[in-house]
C-alpha cells in the first residue's frame, strides 16, 4: 500500500514538473514582444551554470527574458504555490472543502496590515524590508483569529457558518481597508494595487524574499501530510488515535496565515487560487495529502503563472490584476462547489 | 490495581449539572456495560472516561495514573474508542481509513512498515473486509463503515476498547456481528471492554458487569442480575416491562407492553 502511494506520487510529481518547465518557457516566449522557442529556450539555458552558448540573440532580447519576463514568471510560480498549499492545509484542517485563504478572509486581513505598514510605518528602519511582510502576517492572523472566533458556536464550527465568518470580517476589513486608502493621499495608488492583485513590476529580491517564506511553510506543511488525513476522520476520532488537535489546529493556521501574509505583501489580494486547484487535484488524485499537498503545490504555481500570462497578454500593451482572471474562473466554482455541497448536504 | 478508578467525578456544562458524585472501578479483562435513559449522562462519563473530556471535579485514574497526564499518544496505544456515528463519509478506500489506526504506533514521520500492513492486512481477512479494501468509504452501507470501524480499532492493538452507542444506527444483523466480533476479540485478546449501549438485552447478554445512570447519579452498579431489577428499570425508564430469561443464555431480558 505504502510502495503504490510512493510510485504515484513520483508519477505525479514529474509529469507536474514536466509541465511546469513546459508552461515556464511557454510563458517567457509571449508578451509584447514575441520571442521564438528555439531563442528563449538557448537564452535561458545560457544563464544555468553549466552551460555557455555563443549567443545569437540581443542583448535587449536577453534583458527580455531574464530581467523583465523570468522574474515575473517565478514570482507567479512561487505566490501560486503558497496560496494552493495554504489552500490544501485550510481545507484539511478544518474539514472544511471551501476554506481559502481569500474566502475566509486572511488575505484582506494581509492586506490590511500591509497597507497599515505602507502607511504609518513607510520609513521604520527597524526591520527594513521585513516591515510590510510582519504587519501583513500580522494582519492575516488578526483576521483569521476574527473567524475562527466569530464561527464557534458551542464549541462547534459548522461549514456554512465558517464562510459566513469570512464574509463578515471581509466586509469589516474591507471597510478598514477602503477608509485607510481614503486618507493616504499620495500613496493611494500603491494601496489600491492590494486590493486588485499584480505581479507587474517585480524584481529576482522579490521573489528571493518570498521564496524561504514558501520553503519554511512548505516544509511544516509536509510534516503534516499524516495528520491532515486523520483529522478527515472527525476531530473526536483523530484525538483517540492519539494526536494533538487542538495544538495541531493553531500551528497550521499559522503557518497558512505567514504564507498567505507573506505571498499578499509582495503581490497583493489573489482570490480563489487555493480553492480551485485544490478541489481539482482531488477530483485527479484522491484525498490523501501525502499526494494532495505536493501535487497541489505545483499544480497551483502553474495555474497561477498561465493567469498571469493571462493577465498580462490578453488586451495588447495593457495590463488586467490578476486578481480579477482568478475571480472570473474562481467565483463560479465557488458558485458550483456551494450548490453541489447544498444538494448533498456536505461538500 | 484496578483498571480504571473513576473518584467522585463531578462534570457540569455551564451551571447545568450533568455528572453528579460518580464513583466506580473496572478492573482489568472485564466487559463492563454502561446503561441508562437519553440524558442520563452515559455519553459525557465515557468522554471523561477515553480523554476527550475533563470532568469538572473529581479524578480518573487509568492504571493507576490520572488520566489526564497521559501524553494522546500513548493514551492512544491502550484505549481504542468506536464512536456512534462511526466514519464520516470519505472518499479514502477502506484499506486507507483502517491503516490510520496504526498512527500511535507509528515513529513520527515515518510510513507505515511491513509488520504495520502485516497487522492491518490479518484484521482487514478477519473482519470480512478484505473485498472492500479498495473502496471509498463513502460508498459503503452504515453497517460495512461500523465495522471498518471497528476494524481501525483492532489495527490499533489497545488494551482497552470503549465503544459509545455502536449498535444505535445498524440492523440486528450488523448489531450482532459487530457484538460478537468484540466478545470474540475481548476472548482472544483478553482486552477489557467498556461500552455504552441503548440497547438492556444487548447489554445483558454481552457485558459481565453493568453501571446503570439515572439523571446523572449512580442508580445501581454491579452484576448484571442485580442491576437489571424489572421495577427499576421500569421506573427509570418510564415505561412498562416484562422481564422475561433468555432460554439459552440464562439471562434478563426485556419486553416491551404496549398499553
Amino acid at each position: 500500500m505504502e510502495k503504490i502511494i510512493r510510485t504515484k506520487r513520483i508519477i505525479w510529481i514529474g509529469a507536474l514538473l514536466a509541465l511546469l518547465l513546459m508552461s515556464l518557457v511557454l510563458s517567457v516566449m509571449i508578451g509584447s514582444v514575441h520571442l521564438p522557442f528555439t531563442l528563449t529556450l538557448k537564452i535561458l539555458l545560457n544563464h544555468l551554470p553549466l552551460f555557455d552558448l555563443t549567443p545569437t540573440w540581443t542583448l535587449a532580447q536577453d534583458a527580455i527574458v531574464w530581467n523583465l519576463r523570468l522574474p515575473r514568471v517565478f514570482l507567479a510560480l512561487v505566490i501560486g504555490a503558497m496560496l494552493s498549499s495554504t489552500g490544501v492545509a485550510f481545507q484539511g484542517i478544518l474539514r472544511n472543502p471551501l476554506a481559502d485563504p481569500y474566502i475566509l478572509g486572511v488575505s484582506v486581513g494581509a492586506a490590511f496590515g500591509a497597507a497599515t505598514s505602507i502607511l504609518f510605518f513607510r520609513n521604520s528602519s527597524l526591520l527594513g524590508y521585513l516591515t510590510t511582510p510582519l504587519f501583513s502576517f500580522l494582519g492575516a492572523l488578526l483576521s483569521l483569529w476574527f473567524v475562527m472566533a466569530l464561527a464557534k458556536h458551542h464549541g462547534q464550527r459548522d461549514r456554512e457558518t465558517l464562510i459566513l465568518a469570512g464574509v463578515v470580517v471581509q466586509s469589516l476589513i474591507g471597510a478598514f481597508l477602503s477608509f485607510l486608502i481614503a486618507i493616504s493621499g499620495q500613496q493611494m495608488q500603491e494601496i489600491v494595487f492590494w486590493m486588485m492583485g499584480s505581479l507587474a513590476n517585480r524584481s529576482w529580491q522579490d521573489v528571493g524574499m518570498l521564496i524561504p517564506y514558501l520553503a519554511s511553510g512548505f516544509f511544516y506543511l509536509s510534516l503534516q501530510k499524516r495528520d491532515l488525513n486523520l483529522i478527515s476522520l472527525g476531530e473526536s476520532a483523530a484525538t483517540h488515535l492519539g494526536m494533538n488537535v487542538e495544538k495541531k489546529k493553531i500551528w497550521v493556521l499559522v503557518v497558512g496565515s505567514l504564507l498567505t501574509g507573506a505571498a499578499v505583501s509582495v503581490v497583493g489580494i489573489i482570490g480563489f487560487v487555493g480553492l480551485i486547484v485544490p478541489h481539482l487535484m482531488r477530483l485527479l488524485v484522491g484525498p490523501d495529502h501525502r499526494i494532495l499537498l505536493p501535487i497541489s503545490t505545483l499544480a497551483g504555481a502553474i495555474f497561477l503563472l498561465w493567469a498571469d500570462t493571462l493577465a498580462r497578454s490578453i488586451i495588447p500593451s495593457r495590463e488586467i490584476p490578476i486578481g480579477v482572471i482568478t475571480a472570473f474562473i474562481g467565483a463560479p466554482f465557488f458558485a458550483y462547489l456551494l450548490k453541489k455541497g447544498l444538494r448533498r448536504g456536505h461538500v | 490495581m484496578n483498571l480504571f478508578d473513576v473518584i467522585h467525578v463531578q462534570h457540569q456544562f455551564g451551571t447545568i449539572p450533568v455528572l453528579q458524585d460518580i464513583e466506580f472501578q473496572i478492573k482489568e479483562g472485564e466487559t463492563f456495560g454502561i446503561i441508562g435513559p437519553n440524558g442520563s449522562g452515559k455519553s459525557t462519563l465515557i468522554r471523561t472516561m477515553s480523554g476527550l473530556l475533563k470532568p469538572s471535579r473529581g479524578k480518573i485514574l487509568l492504571n493507576g495514573k490520572s488520566i489526564s497526564s497521559y501524553r494522546k499518544r500513548e493514551l492512544a496505544k491502550i484505549i481504542a474508542v468506536l464512536e456512534q456515528e462511526g466514519i464520516p463519509p470519505l472518499s479514502f478506500t477502506v484499506e486507507e481509513v483502517v491503516a490510520m489506526g496504526r498512527y500511535p504506533w507509528l515513529k513520527p514521520l515515518s510510513d507505515l512498515s511491513l509488520e504495520d500492513e502485516q497487522i492491518v492486512q490479518t484484521v482487514l481477512e478477519k473482519l470480512g473486509l478484505w473485498n472492500l479494501r479498495t473502496k471509498s468509504v463513502n460508498n459503503l452501507s452504515g453497517g460495512q463503515r461500523q465495522m471498518v470501524s471497528l476494524a481501525r480499532a483492532m489495527v490499533q492493538q489497545p488494551r482497552v476498547l470503549i465503544l459509545d452507542e455502536p449498535t444505535t444506527f445498524l440492523d440486528i444483523g450488523h448489531q450482532m456481528l459487530v457484538m460478537e466480533h468484540v466478545r470474540e476479540w475481548h476472548q482472544s485478546e483478553g482486552i477489557s471492554v467498556i461500552m455504552v449501549l441503548h440497547d438492556l438485552n444487548l447489554a445483558s447478554q454481552y457485558c459481565n458487569r453493568l453501571l446503570l445512570l439515572d439523571n446523572g447519579h449512580i442508580k445501581s452498579c454491579g452484576e448484571v442480575h442485580d442491576v437489571l431489577q424489572p421495577a427499576t428499570i421500569s421506573s427509570i425508564y418510564k415505561t412498562e416491562i416484562i422481564m422475561i430469561n433468555h432460554p439459552i443464555h440464562q439471562v434478563p431480558q426485556f419486553l416491551l407492553t404496549s398499553k
